[in-house]
């Protein structure tokens, strides 16, 4: 039985590191505008599909930590050129139309993906996987793979949020956006740098996501956006480090519920439990109340 | 011609003309064979339900300035009520056809009346998920209940949504709807929207007025969802996810928020963009997700945005102008 | 008041538009056929097939004259519609075809998801319906009185067959006495596939170890898998289209499941070989009819879609044109463009040899009696294995 338990942890653990890394990019951005980019999802997937076209276009074989840095530049570049064409713009509009063109934004690089690739995609092995047996429980190398560079990633975030001057930039305009470019703060920038941060840790995501499960369509970015974004906000939405607890709790209830309880009672109790977590806590859990001037 | 459509603007007649003029021709297509070709009737049909849709979340995400995501949720629950009653508890005839989309909306409203008190301690973003983990608790739990099919939905659903049907109900929602807005509570919900700390420091029931919002939005995407049942006559759980929602929200927001003229329009257009573009294939979900995210770029409120269509207004507000 | 201004020009325009998409036929007298098909969404290889093999049938019947009504010959028109895979769109889409564009009848859906509500519509506007690939049984039945619908028809088995079929076979030429179930929960065709394999496999002697689910979309299958290795069963039955079987298979090797997969007839399409690799290599799966054992009129179809398009055609190709042969049949042994005539001369075909082999109509039933195959996937190719007859 524990084995059994110790087992599917591996898996939560994946599935979590996964979810945690897409959940950082929704709270990073939402951190600094006050703005869920419902467009993440759609990058994340392209991720995914920027990984398979350097694997298919570039015709020496490149190791994978370069393919792995090629498709965060590819992708944060192109989170930040979209928030300089949809969300700039917007930034003195009702919040709402913000939201609903990041909407649109998403919904067009999702088809926009389609009409190239109408068929699902097999994703290139960049990697061999091997399997290991390990104190009886079954471990990939792939897994390790993903939970390890998963677990850099957010450390690496971690260390700029907290010990560089971008970082602390970043955390200043989460707090008061006006002020900090009274201070000098050249606050666009910051912003577009948040942007490409975070869209680049989604298109990560994108990339292990689609070694881990090889078969990609550019409807895969959709459900599981949803379900980051849900994971960013049960670890209170703004805190960086609210969404890598977030990420693995929701990985964790996902593989758990399947893992213990028939498996088609998993949404109906993953989001459950989200709706008890926000009832008690409706900041989330890392969440702190913004205040609210009248 | 501007000044023609002002004079009509400010005259109180044509909206009943309009509306005894809309019923005949209804009742006309429905038992003159052959006057409007059953595809035109289906589309028609569409547009309706789609105005119930858009006009009831536009009071909850328009009026009082909330961001509900979880309208699909409400619709699925009024269907799946419907489709219950037609097919297993009461004989499907029109007569228990209007008690049946009855017992749809009331049942949304009930758990839209829960939703109203999770909104009290949550706002803004928070309730957008709360809203989004409502729509999937939903359908999980149609997917898990064996006595409405389960996954595999209800089949075999009378087509008991006749044009006239759907016309009485666009009506019906769109009269509650516009009196509630400029009643008492109406205000109280604007008041909401614009600074909802302030109104309740002012004296205004916040509470109240926000139960009474989502339980007549609710109401009214559930019946939307009972005519939905029964025109397509068969419902499954994936028919109300979260892309249905989106839909719903576009046409919101693409239509005017604050405003049921925008929601007739933005329902109207979306729905008739959605058929004509068909040809297009793929290319169509390029071009409108693209025609919305220029339309929020230059006109962030939406077509109608806070501005509304004169005939709806009330004779007072009228005169202001 | 500008903005108001503008409104009313939306509106016309609008209007405008819906009008010009609506009209626009032109030509002379044709006999137009519906195909309601899965060309975008979840299996638009799916839909491919189909659309392919319809045009190759009507470039072939139109070369030749056309369709014999008495002693004339008029030509058939394809009117193509998109269900994009979902339900309601599929309703939609039939609506559209017999209402406004006045088919004579309506060949499609493919996907049982999608045939079963339109078979409602088709059947409520009395229009003749044939869908190529839908296994599912509700799509001929009437849901209220379990009677066969009167004017749905496939060109297909059902899948009470192919589970008889699949259990048979895992029972007497895989030797196996315990299998588990993963399917998907939400999708129509696994659904009914899973449900019916364990009846009858149960009831033929065997053991279901393991019955797991999941959802339409889910990529992580390893805690489904986890459970079924620990029953340790002979085969695993994966009743699942072909976007979601390289997955599951790729999962469940790396677990460490040694056990061979047997599938359902959503496997057919090559895409499973593209997406599947070494993973699915061994497994086995029914279908309705082999490239191996080809008869006469099978051959000359492939030569000529191989010509045509550069592939080798799959089953839903196989059925999408068979489809249209038994509706012509049905139009010329009918003798006039009336869709009742046609529906009664269809339900009276008594022998059509088709592509997918011999079938036959037995009133009241809209099923046809004909056999199965069971193929193998072996160095990513499809082999033929053993036959099935009814």
């Amino acid at each position: 039985m524990l084995f059994y338990f110790a087992q599917q942890s591996i898996n939560a653990l994946q599935l979590g590191s996964i979810y945690a890394l897409i959940a950082l990019g929704y709270s990073m951005v939402y951190g600094v505008l006050t703005m869920i980019n419902f467009a993440h999802g759609d990058l994340f997937m392209l991720g995914a599909f920027a990984c398979m076209l350097v694997a298919l276009l570039v015709p020496v074989h490149l190791p994978f930590v370069i393919v792995l840095l090629l498709v965060m530049a590819v992708i944060g570049l192109l989170g930040a050129l979209i928030e300089r064409l949809a969300y700039r713009p917007l930034r003195s509009a009702p919040r709402v139309s913000a939201i609903i063109t990041a909407l649109g934004c998403g919904l067009v690089i999702e088809n926009l993906t389609l009409v190239q690739f109408p068929y699902a995609q097999r994703m290139p092995t960049l990697f061999t996987s091997t399997s290991y047996q390990f104190l009886g429980l079954t471990i990939s190398s792939l897994q390790i793979l993903i939970i390890g560079i998963s677990l850099a990633l957010m450390i690496g975030l971690d260390f700029l949020i907290h010990k560089t001057r971008y970082g602390i930039a970043m955390r200043a305009i989460s707090f008061d956006a006006r002020t900090v470019p009274l201070m000098g703060v050249p606050a666009d920038m910051i912003i577009s740098l948040t942007f490409l941060v975070g869209a680049g840790l989604g298109g990560a995501a994108g990339m292990l996501y689609g070694l881990a499960y090889p078969v990609i369509a550019p409807s895969m970015g959709v459900l599981v956006g949803w379900k980051a974004f849900i994971a960013a906000v049960i670890g209170g939405i703004g805190s960086v480090r609210g969404a890598v607890l977030g990420g693995f709790i929701l990985g964790t209830v996902e593989v758990m519920v399947v893992a213990f309880l028939p498996s088609t009672y998993r949404d109906l109790i993953s989001y459950s439990l989200l709706l008890v977590i926000l009832i008690f806590k409706p900041y989330g859990l890392l969440g702190r109340a913004p205040n609210q001037k009248v | 011609m501007t000044a023609f459509l002002s004079t009509l603007a400010r005259q109180r007649w044509p909206l009943p003309v309009l509306v005894v003029a809309g019923f005949a021709f209804c009742l006309a297509a429905q038992f003159v064979p052959d006057l409007i070709n059953g595809y035109t009737q289906f589309v028609l049909i569409t547009v309706g339900i789609n105005i119930i849709l858009c006009a009831s979340l536009n009071l909850v995400n328009g009026y009082m300035g909330e961001f509900s995501v979880g309208h699909a949720g409400f619709m699925s629950l009024g269907a799946y009520a419907a489709a219950i009653c037609t097919t297993k508890w009461l004989p499907a005839t029109p007569a228990t056809f209007f008690l049946a989309v009855v017992f749809g909306g009331a049942i949304a409203a009930v758990i839209g009346f829960l939703l109203a008190l999770l909104s009290f301690k949550t706002r803004g973003d928070y309730l957008a998920i709360i809203t989004l983990a409502f729509l999937m608790i939903v359908k999980s739990s149609w997917e898990n209940i064996p006595y409405v099919g389960g996954p595999r939905g209800v089949l075999g659903i009378a087509p008991l949504t006749t044009l006239p049907w759907t016309f009485f109900w666009v009506v019906a929602t769109i009269w509650v709807l516009r009196n509630l807005v400029y009643s008492k509570f109406g205000r109280a919900i604007f008041a909401i929207r614009e600074d909802e700390i302030a109104a309740n420091a002012m004296g205004v029931r916040v509470r109240e007025a926000k139960i009474l919002a989502f339980v007549v939005s609710s109401f009214f995407g559930g019946v939307a969802g009972a005519l939905f049942a029964h025109q397509l006559q068969f419902i499954n759980p994936s028919s109300f996810d979260i892309v249905k929602s989106t839909e719903i929200l576009v046409m919101v927001y693409l239509g005017g928020i604050a405003s049921l003229g925008g929601s007739i329009l933005g329902a109207v257009i979306f729905t008739l963009l959605s058929q004509a573009l068909q040809p297009l294939g793929t290319w169509r979900m390029v071009i409108l997700p693209l025609i919305l995210v220029l339309l929020m770029l230059f006109r962030p409120r939406g077509i109608m945005g806070l501005r509304e269509l004169p005939w709806f207004l009330p004779r007072r507000e009228l005169k202001k102008k | 008041m500008q903005a108001s201004m503008k409104i009313p020009h939306l509106i016309a325009g609008t209007l405008a538009l819906v009008a010009l998409a609506g009209c626009g036929d032109g030509g002379g007298p044709s006999v137009k056929i519906g195909l309601n098909t899965e060309l975008t969404g979840e299996m638009p290889a799916v839909g491919a097939s189909s659309k392919n093999a319809a045009e190759l049938f009507a470039s072939q019947l139109n070369a030749a004259g056309g369709i014999p009504i008495g002693d004339k010959k008029l030509p058939l028109k394809l009117v193509i519609g998109d269900n994009g895979a979902k339900a309601d769109q599929a309703a939609a889409i039939t609506q559209r075809l017999i209402s406004q564009d006045n088919v004579l009848a309506m060949i499609g859906p493919d996907a049982s998801a999608c045939a079963i509500p339109a078979s409602e519509i088709a059947e409520s506007l009395k229009c003749p319906m044939i869908s190529p690939w839908s296994t599912n049984p509700k799509t001929t039945l009437d849901t209220t009185t379990g009677k066969p619908k009167s004017y749905v028809f496939r060109a297909c088995f059902t899948d009470t067959f192919q589970a008889g079929v699949l259990a048979k076979f895992v029972l007497n030429n895989l030797h196996a006495k315990t299998a588990a179930v993963l399917y998907d929960v939400a999708s129509e065709a696994p659904n009914g596939q899973a449900t019916l394999f364990k009846e009858t496999f149960e009831k033929n002697g065997g053991k279901i170890v393991g019955f797991e689910t999941y959802t339409t979309g889910d990529r992580d299958f390893s805690a489904q898998l986890t459970k079924i290795k620990a029953t340790n069963p002979e085969v695993i039955f994966l009743p699942a289209y072909y976007n979601d079987v390289p997955l599951i298979a790729q999962q469940a090797r790396r677990l460490g499941i040694t056990a061979p997969f047997v599938g359902s007839d959503a496997w057919s399409s090559p895409e499973i070989i593209k997406l599947g690799g070494a993973d699915i290599d061994g497994s086995y799966f029914c279908n309705h009819y082999s490239t191996q054992i080809a008869t006469p009129v099978a051959q000359k179809f492939m030569n000529d879609y191989q010509a045509k398009y550069g592939q080798a055609p799959d089953d839903v190709a196989a059925l999408t044109y068979d489809a249209f042969g038994l509706l012509v049949e049905a139009v010329k042994a009918g003798g006039k463009l009336d869709r009742a005539a046609i529906r009664d001369a269809l339900a009276k075909i008594a022998k059509y040899d088709g592509v997918t082999g011999t079938m036959q109509f037995v009133p009241p039933s809209g099923d046809p009696i004909k056999s199965a195959v069971v193929l193998q996937i072996k160095d990513g190719k499809f082999v033929w294995v053993a036959n099935a007859q009814p």
